[in-house]
């Protein structure tokens, strides 16, 4: 009568049964079905590739280097992952940091708030516009494609004319003389660790991901995050409120859209009206990488921190061997298309081995 | 419908109301009649096997059992009281709970994941709510235990599994959460023969820890082994209603095809047969 539910057959696992069944998966089984070790293993590459080529690369001024350019990135591919694993997508993510960054620029600098009531209004405006994406992507039951795509246009073409209309120019400048700058830049783009000079950002982008790996495995958000993406028809039977979890999800990926806005506005003083145009894409080559199916349903947080680290390797890699920066959108579109080739391997023995 | 004497299964039942019990139940969609004066009941530690064709009324039927649809005439007694469900979540708090055919796991999801979905057990409080992995994982395995499942890796991808194996898993959940009756939506139909008999299995195992179970099928062949009354549909209406012993095997068969229809159609595909032998 026992039916015994064994692992696929590829994997090599004992056939008697002791007491203990967990430790019967062989540890190959259980480092397999993490999503991130594709990703992880390509970062051992690129990172080894890089040390080799720039001598730079591979100190420690270097790395303060490429963890920069990574967790910005990073802490929005954490983000874009999940909402990944909840089904749906964000092309209006890119846009929206130039968004909040200008937006925070001409509240302070042409409206006349000081930095942190600036600040608050930002995020609060960034969290409205992800609430709205997602409220509009559930309502209408159109693909989040679509609609985000739409946002992303609108994003683009409001940051563009209203910074023309009120400051002349592309860009709102002059942060740093606000009132209240000081301390926000403590907090949002300060560096630490002399001479090498590490950004703050980076300690945003470990913390978020630890967060976002501790919800996903952890709490029951996490699991519904799992499942809404996985099966919303499915988990709606088993009474999962799959419209307010897939809102969350896009109110969460602005809000930190609005964070990196902040952080890249005030680490320069000013912010381009073109800021994070094409991004959007970055993140969700991270996340793919990282493990991310684009079906939705799997993934990992710590996949797509990993992800945004090769692409923070590669863009500093590239740069610091001297070579044309032009090439790392090759480079991109390879890792991009190497990470989908091996997540659909995993897919297709996770989900349909023993039909 | 009193059962007859001699058979202690449904002696239990006798004596108090049902389990679940419709009592000339209709339904229209407009002017469109989709189900007419169909009644049917189960209790406790009883199969009832509702049976077929397509087009037939088993949607509409299990829609109306499950909570998605509510009838528009007749009775639905839940032990003994009337109910109208406004939703699936409603029938299930009153204990029936449906298992509707491939609808009911997450398949890149873990087994113990897919078995708490929606209900997870959780300790701790504020940020540090956290789902009791140890717990859940624990009660998985003793819930698959007593359907005779042994699992080994509660980590598993639901998608892993054979589809019988699924069927249990959202069998077992169910059960656990409390369902006295199960309503089974076509739970043999995408599976093989012997993937089949698995899920028959499980069935009678439901059955023999005390559950009501309405089994829908279209197959006369997986009702028979496992069913204590069959109730046939045909366009809407009640064919007939019959306990176990009171209609055999192929006589089953027969009604559910539509009876003289089939002998119809025999004849006609014998004498079709037989015409080219004819000549040659």
């Amino acid at each position: 009568m026992s039916q015994a539910i064994t692992p696929p057959p590829a994997t090599p696992a004992p056939m008697s049964v002791v007491d203990d069944r967990l430790s019967e998966v062989g540890f190959v089984t259980k480092l397999l079905r993490r999503p991130e070790l594709g990703a992880l293993l390509g970062a051992l590459a690129v990172g080894i590739f890089f040390a080799v080529t720039a001598e730079s690369f591979r100190t420690l001024s270097g790395m303060a280097n490429w963890t920069d350019v990574a967790s910005t990135l990073g802490i929005m591919a954490v983000v874009v992952a999940l909402l990944m694993i909840g089904g749906e997508f964000d092309l209006s993510a890119g846009a929206m940091t130039g968004t909040s960054g200008l937006l925070l620029g001409l509240l302070t600098t042409e409206w006349g708030l000081s930095m942190w009531p600036g600040i608050v209004l930002t995020v609060a405006f960034a969290a409205a516009i992800g609430f709205t994406n997602g409220y509009m992507v559930m309502k209408t039951k159109l693909p989040s494609f679509i609609v985000t795509l739409a946002t992303f246009f609108i994003l683009q073409g409001v940051n563009l004319g209203f910074t023309k209309a009120i400051t002349g120019t592309v860009r709102v400048a002059g942060l740093a003389d606000v009132p209240g700058a000081n301390s926000a830049e403590i907090l949002f783009s300060s560096t630490f660790w002399e001479p090498h000079n590490f950004r703050i950002s980076l300690i945003w982008w470990i913390a978020i991901t630890i967060a976002a790996t501790w919800v996903l495995s952890r709490t029951r958000l996490g699991n519904w995050i799992f499942a809404v993406g996985g099966d919303a028809n499915a988990a709606r039977n088993v009474g999962v409120p799959v419209q307010r979890v897939k809102i969350l999800l896009f109110t969460i990926t602005s809000t930190a859209a609005a964070l990196v806005g902040i952080m890249i506005a005030l680490r320069l003083g000013s912010i381009q009206a073109g800021q994070g145009i094409g991004e959007e894409f970055t993140y969700i080559i991270a996340a793919v990488v990282g493990g991310c199916l684009l079906t939705g349903g799997y993934g990992s947080a710590v996949g797509a921190s990993i992800g945004a680290l090769i692409v923070g390797m590669a863009f500093i890699g590239i740069q610091f061997s001297g070579w044309n920066t032009d090439w790392r959108f090759l480079f991109l579109g390879v890792i991009l298309l190497m990470a989908v080739l091996v997540n659909n391997l995993v897919r297709s023995s996770a989900e349909g081995a023993r039909r | 419908m009193s059962a007859p004497a001699g058979k202690e299964r449904h002696a239990a039942t006798d004596g108090a109301a049902p389990l679940l019990e419709v009592r000339g139940v209709s339904k229209y969609f407009g002017n469109v009649i989709a189900l007419k004066d169909i009644s049917c009941r189960v209790g406790a530690g009883e199969v009832t096997c509702v049976l077929g064709d397509n087009g037939a009324g088993k949607s509409t039927f299990i829609k109306i059992l499950s909570g998605v649809h509510q009838h528009s005439e007749g009775e639905f007694l839940v032990e003994g009281e009337a109910v109208r469900f406004s939703s699936p979540r409603d029938a299930r708090d009153r204990g029936v709970a449906t298992v509707f055919q491939d609808l009911a796991t997450v398949p890149l999801m873990s087994l113990w994941r897919n078995f708490f979905l929606g209900s997870e057990p959780t300790v701790g409080a504020g940020p540090l709510r956290r789902i009791d992995v140890k717990t859940a994982k624990r009660v998985m395995h003793e819930e698959m235990a007593k359907m005779g499942i042994d699992v080994r890796d509660a980590d598993q991808p639901v998608g892993t599994l054979s589809g019988g194996e699924r069927q249990a898993v959202s069998i077992a959940r169910a059960v656990y959460f409390g369902a006295k009756v199960l309503i089974l939506d076509e739970p043999t139909s995408a599976l093989g023969v012997k993937q089949s008999g698995v899920v028959l299995r499980y069935i009678v195992q439901a059955r023999e820890r005390g559950l009501g179970v309405i089994f829908i099928t279209h197959n006369p062949h997986h009702a028979w082994p496992v069913g204590d009354r069959f109730v046939v549909l045909n366009r809407g209406r009640l064919m007939g209603d019959w306990d176990r012993g009171e209609i055999s095997r192929d006589e089953l068969v027969k009604t559910m095809a539509g009876g003289a229809e089939l002998d119809q159609l025999t004849h006609e595909l014998e004498s079709a047969i037989e015409r080219p032998a004819a000549p040659g």
